[in-house]
């Protein structure tokens, strides 16, 4: 079972460090980490994936609650938010006609094209963990030189009482 | 020290060390601090901050090194920043639950000039370090105490920290529950009451560890439940509901699954049930069968438990220096057998008047953190319980003692050899000593003496209470060398991995 934490954290040096240490030193693993300033120059926002028992994710929680530099700590519902991961691979283009096939698959996958070549192409995927693992399967049997994956943004819905 | 003025002075100690090594030299003492949540701020020099990170002479990076065991640090980039800076440091390191800040200053830093302009309030987003107890969970952890058969409330560092000694003493006489301490919250209870019955854990009093495992329902104030504390994690908390008070709310359900949690200084939280259980006239008397029951063990074990033959036996010792310490004195301890006796033989009669390594386990605390104590309190007598080993760790603060005239007694329990270390190797390792032997070296009454101190040293039980008395008088430091058996162990043990049940006891 994966979680999807969002942490809400002061924007200033050192802090991405204090929160990976905190992991680090708590044995805890972090699956995916995504951070970027927010909206308020003044924070920023991790989103953080990690596969812990339910015990475990309660410690990460507030252990991560504890530390001075993070505002805000929230345990997000799949159901109740949107989450999204941006993944870049390289195909390997075996024969002309891969080209054809894979940009039929990317578009099935509303992903984008990019960087076409003789020998390879790069395909650009937006979508959540599920659907780009799906993906992945179908493109293996071509080959995947390289792949590249941003870790999981996530937002929930609604606003306020909306959710 | 300055950990231990912070925790008889309830005031952040501040120390001072130098960029590179010296800062590197403190994380002990951080970490220290840390372990068991003490208000100390660490002040450090750096290298100019043009240098840092240029591999600079005596450059470190302390806020790297330390961030694990710091509740916060600073590195304030201009003078105009470091009013702030230290307002805020002293503001985080003693409240909510205590612990450490460091400030990281660099050299140019620290020679610039500045107006000293500090804020009129503190604030900080992301920090809380306080939550108003929910009254309608001490309503429940009382419902929960009336109507177990064998309660029993288990105190500990957090009620030291938070001095809820009169609150604590009132709801145990109230409910007539017997009181437990873990050993960081030993002495937050009078130990001579007739409803205290010590430490638990691995070197607890045996009446502790079992009327601990025997009981349905504990009230823990300020505890971690640390594996010293309650053996094997899931063995504790099998027949036991948990009722958990802590300032700090990573604690509940960190290391045991909780029934009732408060969250809240434990102070604040006891005010409040010792209000409602006056309110609701709530009184319990003291002939329960479960009471009976506990003072019969208690008594049992006090008549039939075997102390150690030897003339200086360790409890023959201890029980001596309590016979003559008055009892508001200050008492800290090394690290090893002797603070292990302590625990077991050593009965704290004033709550809060001893203090100890207990979570980091640091050797060679006791005697620098007796001198921070002697800062805090100058007019108490202030005694370190040490053993040698320990003692050789830090012998050098004598120097502090004697210059800045703060007289202290080390009690010093010499049993040629790291005892800990040795009792384990005979017991674990089929007597298989390496490492441990110290012979008799060095001379410690002429150490104290070179330091311009006294040195005593003591070889009857008559000497010990001499000496004592002698060392109360002096206006310098007293070290007290007091030759034991080698070969005496600490006495109940728990061994690590076992619950508190498999007490071993001496044969």
């Amino acid at each position: 079972m994966w979680s999807i934490i969002s942490v809400l954290v002061e924007n200033k040096p050192g802090v991405l460090f204090k929160i990976t240490n905190l992991f680090r030193a708590k044995n805890f693993n972090i699956d995916s980490i995504s951070v970027g300033v927010t909206e308020n120059p003044e924070f920023s926002k991790m989103t953080i994936t990690t596969s812990a028992e339910e015990k475990q994710l309660n410690q990460i929680i507030k252990q991560l609650d504890k530390l001075i530099d993070t505002v805000e700590v929230k345990l997000l519902d799949e159901k109740k938010s949107i989450y999204r991961e941006l993944v870049l691979m390289k195909i390997k283009i075996n024969k002309p006609s891969d080209i054809m096939e894979i940009t039929d698959l990317a578009n099935a996958f509303k992903c984008n094209v990019h960087d076409v070549r003789k020998s390879s192409m790069i395909v650009e995927i937006t979508a959540t963990p599920d659907r780009i693992d799906a993906f992945e399967d179908l493109i293996r049997g071509y080959g995947i030189l390289e792949i590249a994956r941003t870790g999981i943004s996530a937002l929930e819905r609604g606003h306020g009482n909306e959710s | 020290m300055a950990d231990d003025y912070g925790r008889v002075s309830r005031k952040p100690g501040v120390c001072f060390a130098t960029s590179g090594p010296g800062a590197t030299n403190i994380v002990t003492g951080i970490a220290t601090a840390q372990a068991d949540s003490s208000p100390m701020i660490a002040v450090t020099g750096q290298v100019p901050s043009k240098m840092i990170g240029r591999d600079a002479f005596q450059e470190s990076d302390i806020i790297g090194i330390t961030n694990p065991i710091v509740k916060y640090a600073f590195q304030p980039m201009s003078a105009a920043e470091i009013p702030e800076v230290v307002k805020k440091a002293f503001y985080i390191s003693s409240t909510g639950r205590p612990g450490p800040v460091l400030i990281d200053v660099p050299k140019d830093v620290q020679q610039n000039e500045a107006e000293m302009i500090f804020p009129s309030e503190i604030k900080i987003r992301g920090y809380h370090p306080w939550v108003d107890p929910d009254v309608k969970q001490i309503e429940r952890a009382i419902e929960m105490l009336l109507t177990s058969e064998k309660p029993i409330i288990l105190a500990g560092g957090g009620v030291i920290i938070s001095s809820a000694f009169a609150e604590l003493q009132t709801i145990a006489e109230l409910l007539m529950i017997p009181v437990v301490t873990t050993f960081k919250g030993k002495g937050s209870f009078p130990e001579n009451h007739p409803l205290s019955l010590g430490p638990i854990g691995m070197h607890g009093h045996a009446e502790a560890n079992k009327m601990m495992v025997e009981a349905d329902c504990v009230l823990a104030c300020g505890s971690r439940f640390s594996d010293r504390s309650v053996g094997t994690f899931e063995e504790f908390e099998r027949h036991l509901k948990i009722i958990h008070m802590d300032v700090d709310p990573a604690e509940i359900g960190k290391n045991q699954t909780t029934n009732v949690a408060v969250v809240g200084d434990v102070k604040a939280s006891l005010r409040i049930m010792v209000k409602m259980l006056i309110q609701k006239a709530i009184k319990r008397s003291g002939d329960s069968p479960w009471l009976k029951h506990v003072n019969e063990t208690r008594e049992y074990f006090r008549q039939n438990l075997k102390l150690h033959p030897h003339p200086l036996g360790a409890a023959k010792l201890l029980r001596k220096l309590r016979e003559v310490l008055p009892p508001q004195s200050i008492v800290t301890t090394e690290v090893g057998q002797h603070q292990m006796w302590a625990s077991l033989f050593f009965d704290v009669i004033h709550p809060g008047t001893f203090f100890s390594s207990t979570g980091l386990g640091t050797m060679g605390w006791g005697f620098p953190a007796a001198i921070g104590a002697k800062a805090a309190k100058p007019d108490v007598p202030v005694l370190d319980i040490a053993g040698e080993g320990s003692f050789n760790m830090t012998e050098n603060s004598l120097a502090v003692s004697v210059l800045e005239n703060l007289p202290v007694i080390v009690f010093l329990m010499n049993n040629f050899s790291l005892g800990m270390v040795a009792q384990w190797q005979r017991t674990f390792y089929d007597r298989r000593m390496i490492g441990i032997d110290l012979k008799n070296c060095p001379d410690y009454v002429k150490i104290a003496e070179s330091y311009g101190a006294q040195g005593i040293r003591a070889e009857t039980i008559e000497d010990v209470g001499k000496a004592v008395q002698t060392a109360l008088k002096s206006d310098v430091a007293t070290v007290i060398d007091i030759p034991i058996d080698p070969e005496e162990d600490v006495l109940p043990f728990v061994a690590p991995g076992t619950s508190l049940k498999d007490m071993i006891l001496p044969s």
